[in-house]
């Protein structure tokens, strides 16, 4: 990997943005553009890999290598390019549809084997490609093209199936906040295995205002919490909440009511191997919770691809052979003379 | 003993192992098969098992056979009819008299005759050869209590004791066929080296069945092979298709200086090649599971992106899973090898018998115009060719390539003559040439229309590929419609142009005759000795057997408009017969075609081939 500094424009291909204006998909972009400069990772060593919806169409606008595949696969696709180049940087672009539909086996099973992927999930609750039916994520009674009755189904939350996979990484943002976007896609890149940021995104056109509680600053100190490692978990606009544990679950509560200070508030420990609370924060929601916003969880586990490397080596150290011929000469063989 | 009156020799013989599927039927026939290739011999071997892995013992549903063709000299298919059959009980006599002729000797277990034993095969007397109407030789041998008795002291516990008796029935072919014991005791040995006393316990009832049969069945007469001499010098191995392919696959991507990548999902009968490959992280093989046939054939193409020789395996019912993302390799064009090694189907169909109805999903089981190329496999052995051109053509022409093989060739197998690799051909990619200024990814030869490669990680040629239709000189998106066509157009002409680099169509046989032949695929061996043996009959015959079926060679035209009848031979209802007549309008030819899940048999297709010559 370079050391070479890069700037946000390093990365932006030559193509014209085609998505509508005030998608999420736009801001999405830019703060993905600034975060790859800042990781310092060149642009030929960095390859963008999409499947097939709205945000699928990232990688023309990427000055990187980028692959726009088929529907649901690009997590597959994804896992074949890393293992065959662990050195390059792979970056994993979904939707909610293209990842936890019709790419929902192979989102889980790259998070099992922790493939060392970047892997962005953009999480609008509907389907905007194919013009306005509810997702796998749309809650249940959700009003589509395809439900207009209102879906009878509940939705995956994306947490609750990354943890199922074993999942060592996971981080939330929303598209209009920057800092939050930027920081938790730098953490995706720097962590070793398969980490999964889901992008709480604005279809303008079929779902508007899906996540606006949150699209405001004001709105984030208020309904959300920004979670950084070490820090107790405080929110509100004057950071006067906070979340305290609460028999097998978590509870809101107020500094200064009932005797509480910031020393009976949760310290977010985002490293623990355990992630039965990690789960918890991932899993709050309005109104009675907020949602967790920056690094949820981050835990070190071997990743496959270094782990195919690995042994690799270590069989070479065993065995001699290094051509198809010296292996077959070595094997159950006769003469004819 | 008067030996030299009592032996009879031999060009040919077939054998038929068969017992219940834990009986070890495969392993006898696969170290008589071994043995007899040390001795110069040629072979042809075939494994006939069931779908169950373990039905219940002694019923019709649970017999596995293994069929061995030894000749002095080549031979082409595993034969039709056995010369010896073994029947370790009752079930696999009945099951497998269909494959004797009434000279065959039968070699059967005693022991396993009982009134039990019967019934479970759903015999209705306590006679099975009356019953059956046979009356051939039949070598009685006591094999389990004579297996008993030669372990009694070997301190094993009976379970263990009764698993050695088909090296009692091993040993008793190989005294038939006068094999000498040294190499397979050498493979038992070395089968058995972390277990001694499996080993020594083997060794000791093969030697006893051998004696046995010596000592006990004197009148019986033996026969003799002598060896081979046209068999060319040098180092053998004996190789099924799927490790022959998997050889290939290796061979190629050292001749092509690429590391060579396997995404595939474990499915009959194509799961052996995965097994193959895993084993050699030494040569740098890599290979993963997937998840399903889908993640198999996407990891392969995400492999390819990276520059690998990229491999996916399966059989027909993942192909059909398969095909979005080989469409996504197609208008990529992107360098991928799939191998489907074909099996009974609709659906999960027949999973461990043969056929090759798989042609037409091979050739346009995709959305849109999708050319892209297919290639056959002939034989076991010619699968390590058959891997080898398709990866190298994968690689030069950047397109995928998939290759069919069966279950027949892929199972059976021969004696291996180990090439050496720097006799083939160079596997060159085209990689974007150094110092080429403002490159674009569809940017293409003139002459092959393959467009250039460059592989992440490469400085200065980052690029964006992907399923959507491109410029033709931008290569940015395109919804244009005279580029489509002209994209269409290109895409179709670079799998055309490959029938220049690839052989031309051969005919064997009597050339001049007025009957031609045509099979493809893993049909050659029967076609190819129904053919030769009508011609030994004064029966002239001339045969055209396909390699490459898209494209297909340039002079298939030239060598088909010459003969007044054609008769193509397949294992489904007529495809390729099918695509000739759709790429030869007007072009007359009559069809034979079986889907029996059995390979071709030899005496049906003469008989046919004489009836259409004396039309």
């Amino acid at each position: 990997m370079s050391e070479l500094q890069y700037k946000p424009q390093d990365f932006k291909s030559d193509q014209y943005v085609r998505w509508c204006p005030g998608c999420g998909d736009h801001a999405f972009l830019n703060y993905l553009h600034k975060a790859m400069s800042e990781l310092g990772i060149a642009p030929h060593e960095t390859a963008v890999i999409s499947g097939i919806g709205c945000s699928s169409r990232l990688p023309y606008y990427m000055n990187t290598y980028g692959f726009h595949t088929i529907h649901g696969r690009a997590a597959a696709i994804a896992t074949g390019l890393k293992v065959a180049n662990p050195k390059l940087s792979v970056w994993q672009i979904s939707g909610d549809g293209d990842g936890l539909a019709i790419g929902g086996n192979h989102f889980i099973h790259a998070i099992r084997r922790n493939i060392d992927l970047n892997m962005i999930l953009l999480n609008n609750e509907i389907y905007g490609l194919t013009k306005g039916q509810y997702s796998p994520t749309s809650p249940r009674g959700f009003v589509s093209k395809s439900s207009p009755y209102g879906t009878v189904e509940d939705p995956f939350r994306p947490a609750e199936l990354a943890f199922g996979a074993r999942g060592r990484f996971f981080a939330r943002t929303i598209d209009v906040d920057g800092p939050t976007t930027v920081s938790v896609l730098t953490a995706a890149a720097k962590h070793k295995g398969a980490s999964v940021v889901e992008v709480l995104q604005n279809c303008v056109i079929f779902n508007n205002g899906v996540h606006s509680i949150l699209a405001t600053k004001e709105g984030r100190a208020e309904y959300a919490i920004q979670l950084k490692q070490g820090e107790p978990m405080l929110f509100g606009l004057n950071n006067e909440k906070g979340l305290m544990q609460d028999g097998f679950g978590l509870k809101v509560v107020k500094l200064g009511e009932n005797g509480i200070t910031e020393k009976d508030i949760l310290i977010h420990d985002a490293h623990t191997t355990d992630n039965t609370l990690h789960l918890k924060l991932a899993l709050m929601q309005g109104p009675d919770f907020p949602v967790a916003l920056g690094v949820i969880r981050d835990v070190e586990a071997p990743s496959y691809d270094e782990s195919v490397e690995a042994q690799i080596c270590e069989v070479q150290k065993n065995k001699k052979v290094r051509t198809l011929t010296e292996q077959l000469m070595a094997g159950e063989i006769w003469e004819l003379k | 003993m008067a030996e030299a009156l009592n032996i009879i020799d031999l060009e040919n013989v077939v054998v038929r192992f068969s017992g219940d599927s834990g009986d070890g039927m495969q392993l006898a026939g696969n170290i008589f098969s071994n043995v007899s290739a040390v001795l110069g011999n040629d072979i042809s071997t075939f494994p006939d098992y069931p779908a169950e892995i373990r039905a219940p013992q002694g019923t019709i549903s649970g017999v596995s056979g293994y069929q061995v063709h030894i000749g002095t000299k080549k031979v082409y298919t595993s034969g039709d009819k056995c010369d010896v059959l073994v029947a370790m009980n009752p079930a696999a006599l009945k099951t497998n008299i269909k494959f004797t002729t009434p000279q065959s000797i039968i070699i059967i277990d005693t022991d396993t005759f009982t009134k039990r034993d019967l019934e479970k095969a759903l015999f209705t007397t306590d006679n099975p050869f009356t019953e059956l109407h046979i009356s051939n030789t039949v070598i009685d041998a006591p094999i389990t209590s004579m297996c008993k008795e030669s372990l009694k002291d070997s301190g094993l516990d009976n379970k263990s004791i009764i698993r050695c008796k088909n090296m009692f029935a091993l040993g008793l072919v190989c005294w038939l066929f006068n094999r000498p014991l040294e190499h397979a005791l050498h493979m038992l040995e070395k089968k058995f080296s972390k277990k001694p006393t499996i080993a020594e316990a083997n060794i000791k009832v093969l030697t006893d069945g051998y004696n046995y049969g010596h000592n006990t069945h004197a009148s019986v007469p033996t026969y003799r092979l002598e060896s081979s001499e046209t068999q060319k010098k040098g180092f053998y191995m004996d190789v099924d298709g799927n490790k022959a392919t998997a050889y290939g696959l290796i061979a190629a991507a050292e001749r092509a200086g690429l590391k060579l990548f396997l995404g595939s999902y474990p499915i009959t009968p194509a799961t052996d090649i995965l097994h193959e490959l895993s084993k050699h992280k030494a040569l740098g093989v890599k290979t993963v599971q997937a998840e399903d046939e889908i993640a198999g054939v996407a990891t392969a193409i995400g492999a390819s992106f990276a520059g690998c020789l990229a491999v996916t395996t399966t059989s027909g019912p993942g192909l059909c899973l398969k095909s979005e993302a080989i469409n996504l390799a197609v208008i990529a064009e992107l360098p991928l090898v799939i191998v489907d090694v074909m099996r009974g189907g609709p659906s999960t169909g027949l999973p461990t018998k043969s056929e090759q109805t798989d042609l037409l999903q091979a050739l346009y089981g995709r959305n849109g115009e999708s050319p892209l190329v297919v290639i056959a496999a002939t034989s076991p052995t010619n699968c390590f060719e058959a891997a080898f051109y398709a990866s190298k053509i994968a690689v030069e022409h950047m397109t995928p390539v998939i290759l069919l093989t069966d279950g027949y060739i892929a199972n059976g197998s021969a004696a291996w003559r180990i090439p050496d690799l720097a006799s083939y051909p160079e596997i060159t990619p085209n990689y974007v040439p150094e110092g080429t200024e403002n490159w674009k990814p569809y940017n293409r030869d003139p002459e092959t229309k393959v467009r250039y490669w460059a592989v992440p990680g490469r400085k200065g040629f980052e690029h964006r590929i992907g399923g959507l239709e491109k410029d033709y000189s931008t290569s940015a998106i395109s919804t244009n419609p005279a580029n489509h066509q002209k994209m269409t157009e290109t895409r179709k002409a670079k799998i055309e142009y490959i029938s220049t680099c690839i052989p031309d169509l051969k005919v064997e046989g009597n050339e001049e005759a007025s009957l031609l032949v045509v099979g493809w695929g893993g049909t050659y061996g029967h076609l190819h000795s129904a053919v030769k043996e009508c011609n030994q009959k004064n029966k002239p015959v001339a045969l055209a057997h396909f390699n490459f079926i898209n494209p297909l060679p340039k002079n298939t035209l030239e060598v088909l408009s010459k003969y007044k009848k054609i008769v193509v031979c397949e294992q489904n209802m007529g495809q390729f017969a099918g695509y000739l007549r759709m790429n030869f309008p007007g072009l007359q030819m009559t069809q034979f075609n079986k889907v029996e899940g059995q390979p071709l048999a030899i005496n049906e297709l003469k008989e046919h081939f004489i009836k259409l010559m004396e039309e």
